[in-house]
């Protein structure tokens, strides 16, 4: 019977040690991949400069004009996440605490929402702009990026509000704070870690996505100077330059791919940082 | 908002509520349960419960673990609002508000409540600031009035010489018998003049338990407190007057030494025997 536990143990084990270890070792792959087929063209000109005549067959410049626009439209997105996102899951949190029919029909109605393809968010985007008779713009990357990842914002920063203990509702409250005073001084304070990272989760996504900034933010060798011009963002380099049949162009693209996983990469690691900075203060 | 002492000449001091006239007479029940009923469902958790409880004494809820002592507790400052299942029926006065069926403003009602947990919540901030919180929320934003009080509702729980050179550090960084004294101090500021104490000595050790109750044999003098405790020989050191509780029904009350000494029904003779 030991022996038989034993051996039960050992296969386990292994199998947690395979799951955990294989996944490090795709994102090993897929980073190492990016690197070494995009090596070739990663020099400062490609972060420093914008794409010069020729560029796109093999002519001179860099995907400053994609990077600058993907981080306004992620910044942008999310700045609208957090303002809208954080009041929404204090809210289901806080206030939607005695209607719990109300509080779970807002949470699959979010999931949904988290879970429609880009591309939809795209087309929805597109059909809103036809009817306003705008062009394809920063503006409308944004807004359309910021409905993208706001259901990623709350939800995820809702999952961490729930966790947070009821004695420390008690606590807040019986100390004299109103609903909202608990939500914003008590409660988000507790959850600002987990906050943080929804937040970054968003950003990350929204830089990542191409679907819905394809028809909505277009794509231009300039950078944007106001919210009505049109906005390159890096996956849409990427996609336009894998394409290419000259090889330059191509390793472009996985320069370009490779710019992107750094920036998420420092997105990550910031999340991280800052999580744990502001989680010394926190019960658990 | 209920008015705050004004310091008097020459000091800092926020002073003590149990000057204000919004204590009421000395005689007179600080809080009274009519006819309270709580319902979790089907479930009968509360049973047409009334009882009156004196003031500046320490009135201890005794009982087995889910005997409905806690709800009784968490319906005093209407904290039942936060369980959604709770159906709550009956009035309960606090001084002459019903808390239940306030017109007034809650906030204000629970103020004149302190309440310690089971276990320490102390608020995800620094020391200093976990003090303080209360008294801001009262509308206070001088700081050296702040700063004042803070010091002497740490001094109050024996915390202050312990802490006094971290008041920045984040309170979860206290032990947890500190802990529990922070939130005892941070629940004094707000200068209530009822404890509420749900088994606040129940995650402690026992020396930090000794501090808690002789803390409260100090405090009774200003305060009234209402203690919650399964613990017999706890309210055997502590209790003025004991409520004795059974599967949601008040089976007996009275001053400890009739209870414990001549207990008239056979659940609490059971009890005791038991408990001993």
């Amino acid at each position: 019977m030991r022996k038989r536990k034993q051996i039960e143990e050992a296969i386990f084990m292994f199998l947690l040690r395979v799951s955990t270890y294989s996944l490090i070792a795709i994102l090993a792959f897929i980073i190492v991949i990016i690197f070494v087929k995009g090596f070739g063209a990663l020099n400062p000109d490609m972060v420093l400069k914008t794409p010069k005549g020729g560029f796109y067959y093999g002519g001179e410049g860099g995907v400053l004009n994609a990077i600058v626009g993907s981080l306004y439209i992620a910044v942008g997105a999310s700045v609208i996440a957090i303002v809208l996102g954080a009041p929404a899951a204090l809210y289901i949190n806080v206030h939607l605490v005695r209607h719990k029919r109300t509080r779970n029909v807002i949470r699959y109605l979010l999931d949904a929402l988290w879970g429609i393809p880009s591309i939809v968010y795209g087309a929805f985007g597109f059909t809103l702009m036809l009817f306003l008779g705008m062009n394809a713009s920063l503006i409308a990357g944004i807004v359309v990026v910021a409905l993208l990842i706001t259901p990623i914002v709350v939800r995820t920063f809702d999952e961490v509000l729930s966790t947070i203990p009821i004695g420390l509702h008690e606590a807040s409250l019986a100390l004299g704070s109103t609903n909202t005073e608990m939500a914003f001084k008590v409660l988000f304070k507790q959850g600002l870690p987990g906050f943080i990272t929804a937040v970054l989760l968003g950003f990350g996504r929204g830089i990542g996505d191409a679907a819905s900034v394809l028809f909505t933010a277009g794509y231009t060798d300039l950078i944007p100077t106001a919210l009505d011009e049109p906005a390159a963002t890096l996956p849409l380099a990427i996609f336009f330059q894998l394409g290419s049949p000259i090889p330059e162009v191509r390793e472009r693209a996985f320069a370009a791919a490779a710019i992107l996983t750094i920036i998420i990469l420092i997105i990550s690691l910031s999340a991280r940082i800052l999580s744990k900075r502001y989680s010394r203060s926190n019960i658990r | 908002m209920i008015p705050y002492i004004i310091p008097s000449e020459g000091t800092n001091d926020l002073g003590h509520d149990s000057d204000l006239s919004l204590r009421g007479n000395g005689s007179q029940p600080v809080v009274r349960v009519k006819n309270l009923n709580v319902f979790a469902g089907e479930h009968h958790i509360l049973k047409n419960i009334n009882l009156e409880i004196p003031r500046n004494k320490i009135t201890v809820l005794l009982g087995p673990s889910g005997c409905g002592k806690t709800t009784l507790l968490k319906c005093m400052n209407k904290l039942t609002d936060l369980y959604k299942e709770l159906k709550v029926s009956g009035s309960i006065y606090i001084d002459d508000d019903d808390i239940l069926n306030a017109q007034g403003y809650i906030p204000e009602i629970r103020q004149r409540m302190g309440l310690l947990s089971q276990r320490p919540f102390p608020l995800p901030m620094s020391i200093f600031r976990n003090v303080s919180y209360g008294i801001k929320l009262k509308g206070i934003s001088d700081k050296k009035l702040i700063a004042h009080n803070v010091e002497k509702y740490l001094r109050e729980v024996g915390l202050w010489e312990e802490v006094k050179d971290r008041l920045n550090q984040p309170a979860t960084s206290l032990s947890i018998g500190q802990q529990q004294r922070l939130c005892l101090a941070r629940g004094l500021a707000v200068k209530p003049h009822i404890i509420l104490a749900d088994e606040p000595t129940s995650a402690l050790d026992p020396i930090s338990s000794k501090i808690i109750e002789n803390l409260f044999k100090e405090l009774k003098k200003n305060y009234t407190i209402i203690l919650v405790t399964h613990v017999l020989r706890q309210a055997v050191r502590l209790a003025d007057n004991v409520v004795f509780m059974y599967y949601g029904e008040i089976i007996e009350q009275g001053p400890p030494e009739r209870l414990f000494n001549e207990p008239a029904t056979e659940k609490l003779k059971e009890y005791i025997y038991e408990g001993n």
